[in-house]
Parts: C-alpha cells; sequence; structure tokens
C-alpha cells in the first residue's frame, strides 16, 4: 500500500499553513507503514475543523456530532473489533462539548486510538477559547483574556489510567507518525494530543512558539514512560519547554479482553436470522 | 363465593378478585406479589399485576396489587377486596379501598391498633411467623400462605412456588419459608370464613407471566439485537436487567453508557458498524438523546430507542405513569428527518411490536421510538405463549456474500424509494462515509443547495411515503354503529377495552393505535367518518393525542377524558367518567 491508495476525491477545506496537514500526512504514513487496509479501518470523528480529516481520507468515515465521536468509535469497535478504530477529534469536540465521554472511554479502556488536535482555540467558530487555551489569551468572547485553568489532558489520562498517553507536534510528521504507529498498535484506548498551530485563529501558540520548545522526550534514554508518577510530572511540563513522544505507556487488559469479546467472532459476523427465544421463554412460564 | 358485575349495572358477569399487599419499602413487598402472580398463575387463573411504588429503597408505602378472574384482565380495579398490611401505616393509608364486601388483614397487635372497624380481621402474624420460622422476616412467606388458603388454591401450588422462590438458598432456609407458608395456609382454613373469597379459575395454565419492560427486551433479543447500551432511569431500567441476564447466551453486549447522550451515540456507532443496536430510558434521558436521534435521521442509520415514560417535567414522579411525552417523541431531534412511533398497549404487542420496530429502523434506516410507559412497563399479565412462528428476521443490508460485488459505493446514492443500499464497513472492499453534515452521495460534506434539496425529498419525504404504506393497522372494537368511540394509544388499550364490554345498552367501541408514526391518517378517517360521538383517552393533561387526531385529520374529537395525577385509569374511574357521558 501507497499513501496514494488513501487519497481522498474530496476537496481539503483547511487553511493553507495550518498543521491539521501534517497530522493527516503522518496519520497516512502510519497507515502506510501498518499496512492496513482501508476497508479495515474507520475513522470517526465529531465536529471541528480536525473532525474534517477522515473526509480527506480512504478509509471507512463516521463524521458525527460536535463532541460525541467517542461514542460512536467505542460502540463501532464493540460491533465489530476486527476493525482499527482511529478518532480524530479537537481540543473542543474532545475535552470541551465531549468531556464526559473522555474520562468514561479512557476508564472503559476500548482498544481505540484518539488524536486530538489540540490548537488550543475553537478553529471553526473562528476563534473562541478552547478549554486548552492558555490563560491571559484575549479572544472576542473573552475580551480580558482567558482565566479559566487549562484542561490538562495527559495527567489527567493518566490519573484516570490511559495505558498509552503521547504528545505530538503536526510540524513533526516523521515523530508524529510514529506516535500514531505505537498508538494504534497499542491494545487499549491510547490518546495522542497534537499540538497543531492554527494559522487563522491562535495568534499565540504558533509554528515558531511550539518550535522552540519542543523536545523529544523519548530520545532520553533516561526516561521511563512506564514510570507512572514520573510521567505524571513529565505530563504536566508547559511553558518554555514541551516534551513530545509517549508520556506513558503500561500494559492492561482492554475492554474487549475483559468481557471475553477478543477471542470471539465479531458481533457483525453473528448470523441474526434464527435467533430462537424459545429456551429462555421457559423462565416466564 | 362473591360475584363481581364490573360496573355494577349488569355487565358481562365476570368472576373476580382484588387482592392488595401493602407495606414499607423493604418489607419485601415485590417477593409476595411475584410470588403469588407465579401461583394464581400456575392455578389457572388470569391475573393483572401492578406495583405502586415510591422513589424510596426504605419507609415510605409501596404496594403490589393483584387482580385475578376467570377471563382476562388488563387493568387495576379501585377497591381491593383482601388487603393484606404489613405495617401501621398501610393500614391508615389503604382502610378506605377495601371493597363493600372485603377484608383488611392486620396485625393490631404489633402496629399498635387499637380502634375496632368492621373491615379488619387480626391475625398475628409477625408472632407466627417468629413462631413457626424462627424469625419475623418470614412474614412474607406467611402472607402467601394466608391469602392462597383463603382462596382456596390447593396446597401444592403454594409449595412449589415456595420452593422454586428459595431454591437458591440454603436447604434450612428453605424449609423454614414452606414451615411458615403452610401455617399461614392452615391457619385461613381453620380461622378464616372459607368460600367468601373463593373463585373459579379460568383454567389458563399454558401461559407467560410477563411484564411490558421483559416482553421489549425479550423482542429486542429475537429481533437480533446485538448491542444495547443505556444510562439507569426508572422505569426504563429493567429492560437493560433482562438483556444483561440474557446477554451471554445471545452474544449480546450490553453496555452502560456514562449518560443518555453516550447511549444513543453509541448505538449509532455499533448500528453503522452493522449490528442492530437498542437504547432505553425516560423522558428526562431522552430529552438528553435528540441530538443523536437526528443525527440517525441525518447518517440514515437504524436504531431503536425506548422511552418509557414518567410524568414530568424534569424529575417530576420518578416511580409513576404518564403520556406526556407523545408529542416530543413525535419532534425530537432538530430538523426534518423520517421516523416511526409504536406505542404498544400490551405485553403481546410489546413483544411483536419491538421486533417489527427493529425491521422497520433497518429496511428504512431511520431511528423508530417505542413509547411505552410505567403502567405498561412494571405491570405483570399472564398471557398466551407467544407465536414465535410469526417472527421473520429479514436484514435489509448487503449481504456479506454480495458484499464482494460491490464498486464504487456511494453510501446516500439517490433511489426511487429514498432508501440507499447499506453496505457494512469491511465487508465490501471500499470505504464508506456517512456524514451529520449535509452530504453528497458519496457522504462527504456540501453546500449545494440542489443537493439539500434532493436529500431532503429522500430522507424526509420518500421514506415517510413508504412507511406510511406499512403502518400497524389499529385494533378496532364495535366501532360500527356505536354510540360513541373511545380512541386511545400505549398502555390505556387494556382499560379503553374493559370499559366498553361493560355497556350493554349503550354501544361503546373503542380504537387502539399501536403506532402513532406515521400517523394512520386514512384508516382513522374512514372509521371516524360517521361517528355519533369521539371520546379520546390519554394519560396526560395536554390532550396531545386528541390534538394529534385534530391536525393530521381534521376531527375534533367531541370529548378528552384525561388523568395526568401520575395513576394509571383505573376501571372504575373510566367506567364513571364515561358513564357520566
Ligand atoms: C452541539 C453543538 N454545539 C456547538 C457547535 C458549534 N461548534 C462546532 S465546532 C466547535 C468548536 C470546535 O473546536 P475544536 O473542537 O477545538 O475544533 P477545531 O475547529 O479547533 O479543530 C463548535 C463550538 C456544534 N456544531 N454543535
Ligand atoms: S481555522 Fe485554524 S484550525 Fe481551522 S483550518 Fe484554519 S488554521 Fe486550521
Ligand atoms: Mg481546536
Amino acid at each position: 500500500m501507497e499513501i496514494k491508495d488513501l487519497k481522498s476525491n474530496d476537496e481539503i477545506a483547511w487553511c493553507p499553513g495550518c498543521g491539521n496537514f501534517g497530522i493527516l500526512n503522518a496519520l497516512k504514513r502510519a497507515i502506510v507503514k501498518l499496512n492496513r487496509a482501508p476497508k479495515d479501518i474507520l475513522l470517526v470523528s465529531g465536529i471541528g475543523q480536525a473532525a474534517k480529516l477522515p473526509h480527506y481520507t480512504r478509509c471507512n468515515c463516521f463524521n458525527g456530532l460536535h463532541g460525541r465521536a467517542l461514542p460512536v468509535a467505542a460502540a463501532a469497535k464493540i460491533a465489530n473489533h476486527h476493525l482499527t478504530v482511529i478518532v480524530t477529534t479537537g481540543d473542543g469536540d474532545c475535552y470541551g462539548e465531549g468531556g464526559n465521554h473522555f474520562i468514561h472511554n479512557i476508564r472503559r479502556n476500548i482498544d481505540i486510538t484518539v488524536i486530538v488536535h489540540d490548537n488550543q482555540i475553537y478553529g471553526l467558530t473562528k476563534g473562541q477559547a478552547s478549554p486548552t487555551t492558555d490563560p491571559g489569551y484575549i479572544t472576542k468572547f473573552q475580551p480580558s483574556g482567558v482565566v479559566l485553568e487549562p484542561f490538562h489532558a495527559l495527567e489527567m489520562a493518566i490519573v484516570l489510567g490511559a495505558g498509552f498517553v503521547a504528545r505530538g507536534y503536526s510540524a513533526n510528521t516523521e515523530h508524529l507518525s510514529w506516535l500514531i504507529t505505537e498508538g494504534i498498535q497499542h491494545r487499549g484506548f491510547s490518546l495522542i494530543d497534537v499540538l497543531q498551530p492554527c494559522v487563522s485563529f491562535n495568534k499565540k501558540n504558533t509554528h515558531e512558539w511550539y518550535g522552540k520548545r519542543v523536545y523529544k522526550v523519548n530520545d532520553d534514554g533516561s526516561y521511563h514512560p512506564e514510570d507512572k508518577a514520573v510521567a505524571f510530572q513529565k505530563a504536566s511540563e508547559w511553558g518554555d519547554r514541551i516534551p513530545i513522544g509517549i508520556i506513558y505507556k503500561t500494559d492492561k487488559k482492554s475492554y474487549e479482553e475483559n468481557i471475553g469479546l477478543s477471542n470471539h467472532l465479531p458481533l457483525v459476523d453473528e448470523s441474526i436470522e434464527n435467533t430462537d427465544i424459545s429456551g429462555i421463554l421457559k423462565d416466564f412460564i | 363465593m362473591i360475584q363481581y358485575e364490573k360496573n355494577h349495572k349488569g355487565c358481562d358477569m365476570i368472576h373476580e378478585l382484588t387482592i392488595k399487599i401493602t407495606g414499607e419499602a423493604g418489607q419485601g413487598i415485590q417477593t409476595i406479589g411475584s410470588a403469588l402472580c407465579k401461583i394464581f398463575k400456575d392455578a389457572g387463573y388470569y391475573l393483572f399485576a401492578n406495583q405502586d411504588y415510591m422513589s424510596r429503597i426504605r419507609g415510605g408505602n409501596n404496594i403490589f396489587q393483584l387482580r385475578i378472574a376467570d377471563k382476562p384482565v388488563y387493568v387495576p380495579r379501585k377497591f381491593s377486596d383482601i388487603i393484606i398490611a404489613l405495617d401501621r401505616f398501610s393500614v391508615e393509608c389503604h382502610k378506605d379501598t377495601v371493597s363493600p364486601d372485603g377484608v383488611i388483614l392486620l396485625d393490631k397487635k404489633r402496629f399498635k391498633i387499637a380502634e375496632e372497624h368492621s373491615r379488619f380481621v387480626h391475625i398475628p402474624m409477625f408472632d407466627m411467623a417468629r413462631e413457626t420460622g424462627g424469625d419475623e422476616q418470614f412474614v412474607n412467606s406467611l402472607a402467601c400462605g394466608i391469602l392462597t388458603g383463603m382462596i382456596g388454591i390447593e396446597d401444592h401450588f403454594v409449595v412449589k412456588v415456595v420452593k422454586d422462590t428459595f431454591s437458591q438458598k440454603t436447604d434450612d432456609i428453605l424449609q423454614r419459608n414452606l414451615k411458615v407458608a403452610k401455617a399461614g395456609y392452615d391457619f385461613s382454613k381453620n380461622h378464616l370464613p372459607q368460600n367468601r373469597f373463593s373463585i373459579q379459575s379460568g383454567n389458563f395454565t399454558e401461559s407467560l407471566l410477563m411484564n411490558g419492560n421483559e416482553a421489549i427486551a425479550l423482542g429486542a433479543i429475537a429481533a437480533g439485537c446485538k448491542f444495547y447500551s443505556a444510562y439507569p432511569m426508572t422505569p426504563s431500567t429493567s429492560i437493560m436487567n433482562v438483556m444483561a441476564h440474557y446477554a451471554k447466551d445471545f452474544h449480546i453486549v450490553v453496555e452502560q453508557a456514562e449518560d443518555e447522550i453516550a447511549a444513543i451515540n453509541m448505538i449509532i456507532g455499533a448500528s453503522f458498524a452493522g449490528v442492530r443496536s437498542m437504547t432505553g430510558t425516560s423522558g428526562g434521558g431522552f430529552a438528553l438523546m435528540a441530538e443523536g436521534l437526528s443525527l440517525a435521521g441525518m447518517t440514515e442509520t437504524p436504531i431503536v430507542v425506548v422511552d418509557a415514560q414518567r410524568p414530568a417535567p424534569a424529575t417530576g414522579f420518578p416511580t409513576r405513569t404518564e403520556q406526556g411525552d407523545l408529542e416530543f417523541l413525535l419532534h425530537a431531534g432538530h430538523g426534518e428527518f423520517a421516523r416511526a412511533v409504536f406505542s404498544p398497549g400490551t405485553i403481546e404487542e410489546a413483544f411483536f411490536g419491538t421486533i417489527r420496530a427493529f425491521d422497520l429502523a433497518e429496511k428504512y434506516q431511520i431511528p423508530v421510538l417505542i413509547m411505552t410507559d410505567q403502567h405498561l412497563a412494571d405491570s405483570y399479565m399472564n398471557i398466551d405463549m407467544f407465536d414465535l412462528e410469526r417472527i421473520k428476521i429479514q436484514r435489509h443490508i448487503i449481504s456479506k456474500e454480495d458484499s464482494g460485488l460491490v464498486k464504487d459505493y456511494k453510501r446516500y446514492q439517490f433511489t426511487e424509494s429514498g432508501i440507499s443500499p447499506r453496505a457494512i464497513p469491511s465487508w465490501i472492499n471500499g470505504v464508506i462515509y456517512a456524514d451529520s453534515d449535509e452530504h453528497t452521495e458519496e457522504g462527504h460534506i456540501t453546500e449545494s443547495a440542489t443537493l439539500r434539496n434532493l436529500m431532503m425529498e429522500k430522507r424526509f419525504y420518500k421514506k415517510m411515503e413508504g412507511l406510511s404504506k406499512e403502518t400497524e393497522k389499529l385494533r378496532v372494537y364495535d366501532v360500527q354503529g356505536a354510540d360513541c368511540v373511545l380512541i386511545g394509544f400505549g398502555s390505556t388499550y387494556g382499560v379503553l377495552k374493559e370499559v366498553s364490554e361493560c355497556f350493554h345498552q349503550k354501544k361503546i367501541g373503542h380504537i387502539h393505535i399501536p403506532q402513532v408514526w406515521p400517523f394512520p391518517l386514512a384508516e382513522i378517517t374512514a372509521l371516524l367518518n360517521d361517528a355519533k360521538k369521539i371520546i379520546v383517552v390519554e394519560n396526560n393533561a395536554g390532550a396531545q393525542l386528541a390534538r394529534l387526531l385534530r391536525r393530521e385529520t381534521g376531527i375534533k374529537a367531541d370529548k378528552s377524558l384525561l388523568k395526568y395525577d401520575g395513576r394509571p385509569f383505573d376501571l372504575d374511574y373510566l367506567l364513571e367518567q364515561v358513564e357520566k357521558d
């Protein structure tokens, strides 16, 4: 399989220079690297600029409601656990509108990979603060600057017990693509928060701003992403230096393994035409 | 033997008795009730049982009411012939609901009641339970014994049910329960008037004992539902419990969602991936699902959603009944899209209607709603064995075998019927795009006005046209030449039927609507064309069905009989209302 096999007919509606292009490329490369057939991949998204991504690939796509990608993705995986299910979502979509699903799907630990295009802003609705907007940032809606504490997604995911917690940077496609392959191969819920410059509405967290700060945490041989306390500390680093890479990783049973789905025919392949309930009617006699 | 005439004015004679067990939450009222249901069922009676419980785990006042008869019965009566009270407060609450020849069984010493009352029958129930069983907790089994003894049912029926009920417990517990039940039974035989409450059975032994929620869950299983996701909400929760109970046997995944928004989006995801999926909730949870419902409409994803209604607004009466969501269900979800709404009135309709709901949902690729209420959800009846031969499950998807042949697949391909062939992800070689934005045939976002018009016609007009041609038939009784026609939907079926059968001088017909949407416009118009008088009966305050009837057909009902106190219509209440007319 080659990158061109993943080309969609749909015209891309992102602004030139947007970080989303880097994520799209990285995702396609990861799929090619893993050699997964597009027909066996399902991309699920909500609403936002990030959420348009599935249209720009040639994989199965369910582009649902704002904030609601995770429940759709989780249940699609339950219905057919042979699918590779990937969510492409925004910081507003995933951490704001869909916050409750974020929390509980980490707990559920279904084997899906969640790529959050974290531009620290609401792109599609033209520049309001998102849960990850830096405090003090001024928008039309927050004319005196954002006062809310940012949503600490990585720390939260670690605390909730996510088995794979990573941060990427859209401009570092090679590295991001590696993170995505690792995330897809991890059994269980994988979170990849991606720093994604929004050239139109985020005038603070620009390519230049991120470029100066990011460093690859896994380049340091002494960093052990299996150590939860260390990982938590690393996840909270935000300022002059911002770590990217696999921040936390641990092996645990996925939902499918826990409920015994994995060693079973996918639900979708079960024939239902001859379901016989006469046996259980006896319980009502 | 006492014989009750239904309206005390001369209608078909039916031999019946109403028994009420009442006590505080935590006293096991339901255990006694369930055991009695089984005993009466085994003994061949027709029975109807409903519960009236408060939204609390301890204290308060709960009742379990059973109506047993030699003919089918569907609704509660206003007065009870035998009331067995398990605490003092119950006596206060219910002493005025005893029928003219009825009795209240109570433990006066225990309840510290000094007052005399012609209906009181004193039984030292708690002492007896302790003396024979060693513990007051056995008072449940004692009550079973007493009641069955009074009605003259042979004791082997009691023994069997007590054994079944306690088969999972230790042998000691089982033996003690048996001993206590026997003591209660003997007490009746020796100390209570014989024959006064004995009634003949209907010889109806080959029956199923079930409530509406159980019927819906079994219907879903029979229809091939493979994924059920819900957030607990009374009175829908037992659907989830039943699904979970049988999940392993049928390879169904039942997942408790983090909220109702998740629940509906989950069933949409599972359905998109190819499995039949359902959720259940009550009005408040359904309100949270509205956006998801619209998503199912837009993405043309088949789903089945149950709204077991309870009185609202807001939290309302969590454990009681109402039909206040009718208009909400017809319109829920932003925008315009095709849907079907079922309104089953009986256990059979709940079962077969659910199977039909899955079929329609998949055939038209739409959300289908099943509207019930606490009255239907929780009430038990014994009914004829389901005729499983009637069930024919047919999938409306591109089969796995045919999937290999699919080329250049377009999820929303335009067709005559508005229904596009539905492929399953990973079965076809190509890929599938589904979108909540307005989209092209392929499933990509579009802003085109032309495509918008075509898609609206597809999703809304064309599908509604097809759906309207296969709406469930109305259930019609004695409408030709009737002096008055009663109309209802959902759980009022039974009360309409019984009331109309009570009249002889006047002819009262009735129409039950088992599927309120698409509205059975032509059929109902033809029936009502020369009706002398039309009364619409609804468990709500807004006369929503009467308004719907008028909106759809132009027919204005002469009168609405409404009840919105959170309680179902009982037979006597509705009789009185209809008689007044
Ligand atoms: C229920 C609902 N509320 C609000 C919106 C409007 N809306 C669409 S996208 C969006 C925010 C998008 O922000 P984000 O998820 O960060 O995505 P981005 O565009 O930045 O990639 C909002 C508020 C909507 N579509 N649906
Ligand atoms: S608005 Fe921002 S996030 Fe959206 S496409 Fe443009 S640059 Fe990208
Ligand atoms: Mg954003």
